[in-house]
């Protein structure tokens, strides 16, 4: 998630850009005429606010910037937006003609191979590049000085003595060859001679906990931050492998006093709970194509953020950025795994710029999940404490769980914010292992942390003799969730759910509910530029990259909209820093951030069109409007329908029409075009999105196999721009949460530190065979905060789906699985310690 | 390396109803073959061990990972690929519902899909759900969640069946 973008967070940093933002329009108000006041020139704006179809459903007042177009309506007064638009690129991804990285082919382009460490811990003594280098069509050698993606020591004096970088993961890069061909560089890849010192290892949490367990890092690290985030806080205290605990609670700080919060309780619920580390798995693994060259490097890079890799390279080739161009046509799929340059970038520019040739490195499926990113494991002590009728008197967390040789494993998100609870503390610790770095993964810490808040809520419920939903309708402030959860219950048919276990055959059912929360962030780097030229036609520009969500398709009903246009009819050029930069793809950010620098662009270039139609046409530009393609001419403004400001009333009627296409032919100049950038949001006091998700399932007890049967899933977004395109991230977003409850897992042999499913047949992640009934359903909300009012899905989608299935789970047995990934081995061994106490009837 | 397996291979096939002729190293994947040394790299690899169905394409029309085939074993067959599934210029119906109904998310894993799901129209033209998800367990997709492609095959087929077809429903607003 992008924390470091947030306006929440660092409301400084997003002021210091919003100053950027010039406002011409403020020279018209003559009580702005001052030069240092342009830039504040507002005006009062009515937004829609709240939930439609809700009593709730509103407007609001806002102070907005001069320049920027009238509030947007309601979804459903609008041509363009919030329609199901297939993806403007559909017909490239069905025609195999959309270019992802690896299918770049420049001229005397050479190939990459990576030679990766093959102990978990150990120091290189030497390494021989003389064989690789005489190899069939070798053309470069490069050995790593640096490796990026691990923590690093904060006192550098600290590490150990050694030529090389020290091997902290089995799977650490260690050299890299580039050759004429694929093959030749995978054979040269075998011929360096490494020379290892093996030193002792931990792969497993809790032996790493263990005061004489070998060190990960001979000092205190931290991790840097990417632009997608992951990676924990800076500067924690550090005990041998062990990182904090951090205190923390509701906006960053512990809330009241958890020991009287407990005192005050009537009853408490406690447990722990255990979740595995999983790799993101996208179906495209890490890679780039790099092209140095004496005037700077291109790089075609597989990127949620061409700003953020570009960035990185910048930093360490000690390049102006805007000597670094970043290229990301398409990609296919990085879930928090892809913002940064990283090993894989670097190793490729510095071959290319050994070998004078543009060098691609494609990443093995062994490499992918050893060395590019995880969601941390964690393992959660959580306790709450509530009144008879259901208020909450405190929430404690204590957890921990491992980021491999990255930081990051907190999961107290969940418990620090979706509840109303005068006392919260949680407690997170990172415990290093010698294990590949974590990653941001779609919502960093929240699946883990709703697997067992959601699972304690649940069983508070059914100790206080409460329904699950009614509880939470209780608990829960959110007036979005209330929603979810009556559609979602209504949808599902909660009303069938029986008591735990009730099933007297060995396949019994249950039904489970789950919620999830994320925030709002925006990032202020999101611009656009939007053009139209004499032939009608219309582009618009950003640096933003499209990772499968459908920002391309959506910037194009934006435009669309503004222009009276069909989506269809805008050609969207993206995924280039040569363009306005816009925002990396993390944390949700990307429609709600750079969808208003669109609309704000989009409305510009409009306004001058007007006016330069208007003046050829001998009229006013107030007397056109736009819409179905066509710009109509009027006799007087059609805006005001109701009568003029003297209260008389008329009706404008149009006097003529022509097509979008002639009214172009008459600009003054061959194009015309407008930029805007991201303004403030209008509001900027927190906000979050969320959603609830109701799962049946079946248990065998036999066999201890669970199979989702249906998911039913409720989610907010704000405005929802294409509901084609979110419906599908909700879809994947419980679907890859059932992957997650049910069987992902990374395996560490604590022998050999090696991992032992690499793959994606033992790594399994879910199939169509396993894929249930999803039914997705999308709340329409406002909360007037920029001009487009949109937000985010991608995180939110997956939050809540292994709690559910887990609560689900015990609604069909009367047994809790506290461990993931829920696998038959758990489920048995649950059903097993249940019977012995005389829990379970089968 | 001998020389003996540096020596080119030289084969006859057909791919996408066309006759070629190509020569590379023998050792090569017909994965390898396709999109090195014919430039069609529509067809995808996610991993070159046979496990996630993104390098499907049709041998003498029966689904095939090409990353687990060489291109030796070609000669003389026919070999479709996504860049053959359109017809004189119109895209095969899998094509248009993959595309209309957004099956294609990342858009990664589509050329694979597609053509699991033209083996099995071919075979079958009136599939069930069921049916279809079992067709398409070979193919992974990290993005979807499946749901967008089935109901893409479902469209599809209905529509080579020659029914009057509606997409299927879209998102539900909450309020229907
Ligand atoms: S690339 Fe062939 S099955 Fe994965
Ligand atoms: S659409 Fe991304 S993997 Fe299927």
């Amino acid at each position: 998630m992008a924390l470091q973008q947030s306006q929440q967070q660092k409301p400084s940093a997003a002021e210091a850009k919003t100053a950027n933002t010039s406002i011409p329009n403020a020279a018209r108000n003559p009580s702005n005429d001052e030069p240092n006041k342009k830039r504040n020139a507002t005006r009062r704006e009515v937004l829609p606010a709240g939930i439609v179809g809700t009593e709730g459903m509103n407007t609001v007042e806002r102070e907005i910037p001069a320049d920027e177009p009238p509030a947007l309506k309601v979804n459903s007064s609008l041509a363009v937006i919030g329609r199901s638009t297939p993806r403007l690129d559909g017909r490239l991804k069905v025609t195999g003609k959309a270019r992802y990285t690896a299918d770049v082919r420049l001229p005397g382009m050479l190939f990459a191979q990576v030679v990766t460490s093959r102990y978990p811990h150990a120091r290189i003594r030497s390494i021989d590049t003389s064989l690789a280098e005489r190899a069939p069509g070798v053309r470069a050698v490069y050995v790593l000085d640096r490796v990026l993606g691990n923590a690093e020591l904060r006192d550098k004096s600290k590490e150990l003595p050694a030529k090389f970088p020290i091997v902290r993961f089995a799977g650490q890069p260690i050299a890299a060859v580039a050759a004429t061909t694929q093959a030749e560089a995978d054979d040269a890849a075998r011929l360096f001679k490494v020379e290892y010192e093996p030193l002792p290892f931990v792969v497993d949490e809790d032996e790493a906990r263990k005061k004489d367990a070998p060190l990960v890092f001979p000092g205190a690290a931290d991790q840097g931050g990417t632009a997608g985030g992951g990676g924990g806080p800076q500067g924690v205290t550090q005990e041998g492998n062990v990182r904090g605990p951090v205190k923390s609670g509701p906006r960053g700080r512990p809330a009241g006093d958890i020991n009287r919060g407990f005192a005050e309780a009537e009853v408490t619920v406690e447990g722990e709970f255990r979740t595995q580390v999983q790799t993101h798995s996208a179906l495209e693994t890490h890679g780039v194509v790099a092209d140095w060259k004496e005037d700077g490097l291109t790089v075609y890079a597989s990127t949620q953020g061409t700003s953020s890799v570009r960035d990185e390279f910048a930093a360490i080739f000690k390049l102006k950025k805007s000597q670094v161009r970043v290229v990301t046509e398409f990609m296919g799929g990085g879930f928090g795994a892809k913002f940064g340059a990283g090993n894989v970038g670097v190793i490729a520019a510095q071959l290319s710029k050994k070998a004078g040739a543009p060098v691609r490195l494609m990443l093995t499926r062994k490499d992918e999940h050893l060395s590019v990113g995880n969601r941390p494991s964690s393992i959660q002590k959580l306790r709450v404490g509530a009144k008879r009728d259901g208020t909450l008197t405190a929430i404690h967390l204590f957890s921990y769980g491992t980021a491999g040789t990255g930081t990051g494993a907190g999961a107290g998100g969940p418990a620090q914010n979706m509840y109303k609870c005068p006392n919260i503390l949680t407690e997170e610790a990172d415990v290093f292992t010698h294990a590949g770095p974590a990653a941001a993964f779609r919502a960093p810490g929240h699946p883990q942390g709703c697997f067992a808040l959601e699972q304690t809520i649940d069983e508070l419920a059914e100790k206080l003799g409460i329904d699950p939903v009614a509880l939470r309708d209780r608990i829960d402030e959110s007036p979005a969730r209330r929603e979810e959860r009556r559609l979602g219950a209504e949808r599902i048919g909660w009303s069938r759910r029986r008591r735990a276990g009730s099933d007297t055959g060995p396949v019994k059912r249950g039904l489970g509910v789950a919620q999830s929360i994320w925030y709002r962030f925006v990032n202020m780097d999101s611009a656009c530029e939007v053009r139209v030229t004499q032939d009608g036609s219309v582009e618009i520009l950003s640096g933003v990259q499209d990772i499968g969500g459908g920002i391309r398709t959506v910037l194009a009903q934006v435009v669309a909209e503004e222009l009276g246009l069909k989506a269809s009819d805008i050609t969207v050029r993206i995924g280039d820093t040569a363009y306005p930069a816009g925002p990396a793809s993390g944390g949700s950010v990307t429609t709600g951030s750079i969808t208003p620098a669109a609309r704000n662009a989009a409305f510009k270039v409009k306004q001058q069109f007007l006016e330069e139609v208007a003046s050829a046409l001998g009229t006013m530009p107030e007397y056109l409007k736009l819409g179905g393609g066509q710009v109509a001419v009027f006799d007087r403004n059609p805006n005001w329908s109701d009568g003029d400001r003297q209260g008389r009333s008329y009706k404008a009627a149009p006097i003529k029409s022509l097509s979008f296409r002639q009214a172009a032919s008459r600009l003054k100049t061959e194009q015309i075009a407008a930029r805007a950038s991201r303004s403030d949001d209008y509001e900027k006091s927190r906000a979050t999105y969320g959603g609830v998700q109701f799962a049946e399932v079946a248990v065998d007890t036999e066999t201890g196999v669970i199979k989702v049967e249906r998911v039913v899933a409720v989610h907010d977004c704000g405005r929802p721009m294409n509901p084609l395109t979110v419906e599908s991230q909700i879809n994947g977003g419980v679907l890859q949460g059932i992957s997650y409850a049910l069987y992902e897992d990374r395996i560490l042999d604590r022998n050999t530190g090696l991992m032992v499913n690499p793959n994606l047949e033992q790594y399994k992640i879910v199939g169509s065979r396993e894929t249930p009934r999803i039914e997705a359903i999308l709340i329409e909300e406002y909360t007037g905060r920029s001009s487009t009012d949109a937000g985010g899905i991608g995180e939110p989608a997956t939050i809540p789906t292994a709690a559910a299935v887990a609560n689900a789970v015990y609604n069909a047995t009367g047994v809790r699985v506290r461990e993931m990934p829920m696998t038959p081995a758990r489920v048995l061994a649950a059903l097993q310690s249940a019977r012995g106490k005389g829990g379970v009837r089968s | 390396m001998t020389e003996g397996i540096r020596q080119k291979a030289h084969i006859e096939f057909r791919l996408n109803d066309e006759a070629v002729e190509v020569a590379f190293a023998p050792h090569k994947t017909l994965l390898e073959v396709l999109r090195e040394d014919l430039n069609l790299t529509g067809t995808k690899h996610g991993c070159e061990l046979g496990e996630c169905g993104t390098c499907t394409v049709l041998v003498d029309g029966r689904a095939v990972l090409s990353c687990l085939v060489l291109g030796l074993d070609v000669e003389g067959r026919e070999v479709t690929t996504v860049e053959g599934m359109a017809e004189e210029g119109r895209l095969h119906p899998l094509q248009d519902t993959f595309a209309d109904l957004g099956a294609a998310q990342c858009g990664y894993c589509t050329p694979g899909f597609l053509l699991v799901a033209k083996e099995l129209l071919e075979a079958n033209p009136q599939p069930s759900r069921e049916e279809i998800k079992e067709a398409l367990a070979g193919n992974l997709c990290r993005c979807t969640g499946y749901i967008k492609i089935y109901e893409a095959v479902e469209l599809a087929a209905a529509r080579m069946r020659g029914e009057e077809a509606r997409p299927a429903k879209e998102i539900i607003y909450g309020y229907e």
